[in-house]
């Protein structure tokens, strides 16, 4: 017998209001997270503020993780921590492991969630040497948050996207006064706001530039920094490599599933179905990063095209894959366009995603279009940077009419 | 076992200086050969110098120069490791290799290559056209010429390997002494007695396995040196683990009289490895990366294997090689009584390393006498040749998601005669962090789990 009806794999926002949802209509639901407690990336995000959509308040990264999860299990969900998911196989067959060794699960359908992780210093090719010192954002957060450590006094933050602010705040925290934020762009990356925070703070910015080299044999003893003004060294004793955010596909990868190579997580249809019918994903897998707020509502969403498929009334996988016309472009999700029978009107409310979510590669200035055979099926004026929230309405969208592609023109 | 008897010094027959995976070699092979043996390593933890960056290959020996000190350990420790393995738990990937010419000089260069392979006893090579390698290896670029395939090269875990030779000697009776920098060396009667940053230790033989400090030690314990290191950096970038499966075989270059050249090849540990460049410098103690030079790397990558432009990198990093004027092995008995250079052991040192210790033994007039029934103490699996350890219960569950490092076994590598000494140690002993994310689930966890148990610890010192 099936272990349960659906299995979610990763308690994070986009897993666990997933896993309610379903949960909350009598599925048998079982979570499966791999660290010691569910919660996602928020519980090492010490700052406010999370759950307004979900929960109508503000609160504290672990606090709203923790919500999740008691919301999650008062609704019926099952969560295992500490199980690790080893290889995802065809029809929903899930090899596991925790302590008490592997094993294999089954179920109808198999949500994916295993969210997303920062671009490493070394997929980045950062020159230097490897002391210790250098982490992650997502690395830093646990280590001041959950286990009240400090890596380091005066670092360099790379990157300057949100979560580059949300270092800034962790270190605001920990007593730790980073020396400077190194952006690469001409721009910082995040909205407006954000550069208060640096200047409170009294952490300088530098754009145009860039990280050449990390020195020190044991521990970080000084960067230097190519920027307009010539080369700079500075004192650090870390360095915070923030940003760039990847899918963590690691078990997509290993699998028969397909991926989509400019978002880096998995290819899915309108409903969040990935090219094995019993699969679906939500959440920061899909895409890079987005709030948990998004995560969580696109995880509910995609609990109810769960259920439509365990009800039979989803058509079958397949259809018009969009191809992206401009070299800005790094991804549109879904990437596919149904051409079935369910794609009629009636069964619209079963959409996960009625809009096209894209993001950028370089910062990119013109109209957003996406054609179909000559015709212009949604159009919106673009200025952007690499990470902003971007979309069109996919409403009236048919993979019936011939290919589908999205350009800047 | 602490070295230091009560009178501050302590007794042994042999003083291994430099814990790489030649000392390690020499380490074992003394021991089983009936000797009370100590390793003095520098570091906080062993493998810190030469041995923690290399191509992880275990070479025949078919290019290796005719009639060379160094041919003849690369062919002794390609058997002796063949041995040995099984009773260490140590993998071996038979993946053989094949040498490409990818330009009309390399391709005129191929027939001396195989007869120089003949030759060094290699017989089983064997010459492939440009297609013939192409069926072989399907994501080779077509514009490859030719080449020839050589079935005895394989892939081994460097890191396991060396540990494996050490543990065996400190099972058997040797003992391992870190932060100890031999400081100089004096002639007692007929003994040696070294001053070491951990106290005073005296040996009847004394050897240099100094590695990047071969030079330096001579001079410390003898007074000069007869050779000079002259440091040679290679960089290497690891590709994820999808691109494993673009190589099955080892892919080789034309070498040159300098260098083996820009390898690809798969690692134990399931990535795909290109490297290393050969880039000489002064510094000894500091390997590092730089941009250019590793988008060159990745783009030869992509000249040879296709495919591998769209795969991402998982990690990049620098070793040194302690090359010396010359390119012969510096191994000397007659720089004074009782001392044994073993000196400019370089790219090939993990092929040789075993058969380096037991050309050494003999060197030494050691061998022939030995332990009767030696300990074998089975080296955890960490490669992808054998079963890991979350494939078992009672792992307590997975810490690092990327490498599927388990709690029970970075518990076993942070205890035990061969603890690790710092985060990089840890690594090289179960690979957590080395896979996609580089830390960024498992760092916090892992800086709980090594707080105060590692020499040099995870995170900087706090004040107060």
């Amino acid at each position: 017998m099936a272990e349960a009806e659906v299995i979610v794999i990763g308690g994070g926002p986009a897993g666990l209001g997933a896993a309610t949802e379903l949960a909350r209509t009598g599925r048998r639901v079982l979570v499966l997270e791999r660290e010691a407690e569910a919660g996602g990336i928020p519980r090492h995000c010490g700052h406010y503020p999370f759950g307004m959509r979900e929960f109508h308040r503000v609160l504290r990264g672990p606090d709203y993780a923790a919500q999740l999860v008691k919301t999650a299990r008062a609704a019926g969900v099952t969560i295992r921590n500490r199980t690790t998911v080893t290889a995802l196989r065809p029809h929903g067959e899930v090899e596991i492991t925790d302590d008490a060794g592997p094993a294999l699960l089954t179920a109808k359908a198999v949500l994916l969630a295993t969210g997303v992780r920062e671009t490493s210093r070394a997929a980045r090719l950062i020159g230097g040497e490897k002391p210790g010192g250098i982490v992650s954002t997502g690395a830093l957060q646990g280590m001041v948050y959950l286990n009240r450590q400090q890596p380091f006094r005066q670092p360099v933050i790379l990157g300057s996207e949100m979560v580059a602010f949300s270092a800034l705040l962790t270190c605001r925290h920990a007593g730790i006064k980073p020396l400077a934020m190194i952006e690469t762009g001409p721009r910082i990356t995040a909205r407006r706001p954000a550069h208060w925070l640096a200047s409170v703070m009294g952490v300088q910015i530098h754009l145009h530039s860039d990280v050449i080299a990390i020195h020190g044999r044991t521990r970080v003893d000084g960067v230097s920094l190519a920027t307009p003004y010539g080369p700079k060294d500075l004192p650090a004793d870390g360095v915070i490599v923030s940003g760039g955010f990847r899918p963590d596909a690691t078990l997509l990868r290993a699998s028969h599933l397909e991926v989509d190579h400019g978002s880096g997580g998995p290819v899915i249809d309108r409903w969040g179905r990935l090219s094995d019918p019993a699969y679906f994903a939500a959440g920061n897998l899909l895409r890079g990063v987005e709030t948990a707020g998004w995560c969580w509502a696109e995880g509910r969403r995609t609990a109810g095209a769960i259920l439509a498929a365990l009800a039979g009334r989803l058509p079958d996988p397949g259809g018009t894959r969009i191809s992206l016309g401009h070299p800005a472009l790094r991804l549109a999700l879904p990437q596919v366009i149904g051409t079935g029978p369910a794609d009629r009107p009636e069964r619209r409310s079963d959409f996960v995603h009625s809009r096209l979510q894209i993001r950028l590669q370089c910062p990119a200035k013109g109209q957003l279009r996406l054609m179909q055979g000559g015709r212009i099926l949604a159009s919106t004026r673009i200025d952007s940077l690499p990470e902003r929230r971007l979309s069109l309405p996919l409403k009236a969208v048919s993979g019936l009419g011939g290919p589908l592609t999205l350009t800047i023109e | 076992m602490d070295p230091a008897d009560q009178n501050g010094k302590a007794d042994f027959d042999v003083a291994v200086i430099g814990a790489g995976v030649v000392g390690a070699a020499l380490a074992q092979a003394f021991t089983l050969a009936g000797a009370r043996v100590v390793v003095l390593e520098k570091a906080v933890d062993v493998l810190d110098g030469a041995s923690k960056g290399n191509s992880a290959i275990l070479h025949t020996g078919f290019d290796a120069p005719e009639g060379s000190v160094e041919l003849a350990c690369i062919r002794e420790g390609y058997a002796l490791y063949h041995d040995i393995r099984e009773r260490l738990g140590l993998p071996l990937i038979r993946a053989g290799a094949m040498v490409l010419a990818w330009t009309e000089e390399e391709e005129a260069g191929l027939p001396a290559l195989v007869a120089q392979a003949q030759t060094n006893g290699v017989t089983d090579v064997h010459p492939l056209t440009g297609l013939q390698a192409r069926a072989l290896e399907p994501a080779l670029s077509p514009t490859v010429r030719a080449g020839f395939r050589v079935p005895g090269e394989h892939l081994i875990d460097p890191w396991s390997a060396a540990h494996g030779y050490l543990m065996q000697a400190l099972a058997n009776g040797a003992c391992l002494l870190r932060q100890a920098e031999v400081l100089t060396g004096r002639r007692a009667g007929d003994r040696w007695q070294l001053a070491t940053t951990a106290g005073e230790v005296s040996a009847d033989l004394v050897i240099n396995a100094a590695g990047l400090w071969g030079d330096e030690v001579d001079r410390r314990v003898t007074g000069e040196s007869w050779f000079t290191i002259k440091p040679r950096k290679g960089q290497f970038v690891v590709y994820d683990k999808t691109a494993a499966a673009l190589a099955g075989h080892i892919l080789l270059p034309v070498p040159t009289k300098i260098t083996k050249g820009i390898v690809v090849c798969r690692t134990a540990f399931g990535n795909l490895l290109v490297g290393p460049t050969a880039e000489e410098q002064d510094d000894r103690e500091h390997a590092t990366v730089d941009r250019e030079t590793l988008q060159a790397l990745m783009r030869r990558g992509s000249e040879i294997l296709p495919a591998l432009a769209g795969h991402e990198v998982t990690a990049v990093y620098a070793g040194l090689r302690p090359a010396t004027e010359e390119k012969e092995y510096r191994i000397r008995t007659d720089l004074a009584p009782g001392y044994i250079c073993v000196g400019g052991i370089r790219s090939t040192g993990l092929s040789a390393a075993l058969g380096i210790a037991a050309h050494v033994v003999r060197l030494a007039g050691r061998s022939g006498s030995g332990m009767a029934d030696p300990i074998w103490p089975a080296m955890p699996n960490i490669s992808v040749a054998g079963t890991r350890d979350w494939q078992s219960p009672g792992h307590g569950g997975v810490v690092c998601h990327c490498e599927l490092v388990t709690r029970r076994e970075i518990e076993a590598a942070l205890s035990g005669p061969l603890a690790a000494g710092s985060l990089a140690g840890l690594k090289r002993r179960t690979r957590v962090t080395m896979g996609r994310c580089q830390g960024f689930f498992c760092s916090a966890e892992l800086a709980r789990l090594t707080e105060g148990r590692l020499a040099q610890p995870m995170l900087a010192p706090t004040d107060g």
